[in-house]
């Protein structure tokens, strides 16, 4: 499909949102591990050693970036900031770009 | 197709701004723990955090605020792909199943939340 980046960019902020909503469960289980017991506490950090534990806890954080990134988009345009078409277009092209600083340092990181 | 028995609020303005308040709560609180869990916690220090009255707070605040701005995203996804329009007669019968299943693991993540806050 051809479609302006607008376009492409307002659609991962939604599917992102979508498996964001599924990630939480993993969130909320990490949370739940951390805080039970030391021990529990210390078990999630031995399972988060696990290369396919990290890749999910890269996966939700890179969703998380992503989606709060053009969230914050959202509410500067809600301003009135930025919404001509080359204004979306500039927006779209940062939200990116910071996306994928963030998403590498993120995967650093955890790694 | 009547989708707006399905918004959060019944109405188009209130869902915007539960949506954007709902977002800067959510927003705020994954900076702070994140700022924690980059700063590195043991086990008595993170136990210590969730301990305190107002991170307990907030901790409720952002889940509710979740539920409320995944409710409100969801219904847009849904109200949009899951139609008559899109699907046929059977898009009504999947949007109304997607909205309860997602309703229920909303509510399931505040009660599991409210559980690993307070024990038992």
């Amino acid at each position: 499909m051809r479609l302006p980046i607008t376009a492409w960019a307002s659609i991962t902020h939604r599917a992102s949102g979508v498996f964001l909503f599924a990630g939480m469960a993993v969130l909320l289980w990490a949370l739940d591990a951390s805080l039970a017991s030391p021990e529990s506490f210390a078990a999630l950090q031995e399972s988060l050693t696990s290369p396919w534990l990290k890749l999910v806890i890269w996966a939700v954080l890179a969703g998380l970036i992503y989606h709060s990134l053009a969230g914050i988009k959202h509410l500067i345009m809600d301003l009135g900031i930025g919404e001509t078409m080359a204004g979306g277009i500039l927006g779209v092209r940062i939200v990116v770009a910071l996306s994928v600083v963030l998403i590498v340092l993120a995967g650093i990181w955890i790694w | 197709m009547v989708t707006a028995v399905t918004s959060m609020g019944r109405s188009g303005p209130h869902d915007w701004l539960m949506q954007r308040v709902s977002a800067v709560i959510l927003l705020a609180y994954f900076l702070l723990v994140g700022w924690v869990l980059a700063c590195g916690v043991d086990y008595g220090a993170w136990k210590e955090l969730f301990a305190q009255t107002w991170m307990r707070v907030f901790s409720m605040l952002a889940l509710v605020s979740l539920g409320a701005h995944a409710w409100v995203g969801l219904w847009s996804v849904f109200t949009d792909y899951f139609t008559e329009r899109m699907l046929g007669a059977a898009g009504n019968t999947l949007r109304l199943v997607a909205q309860i299943v997602c309703g229920i693991t909303m509510f399931t993540y505040v009660v599991w939340g409210i559980q690993i806050l307070w024990g038992l």
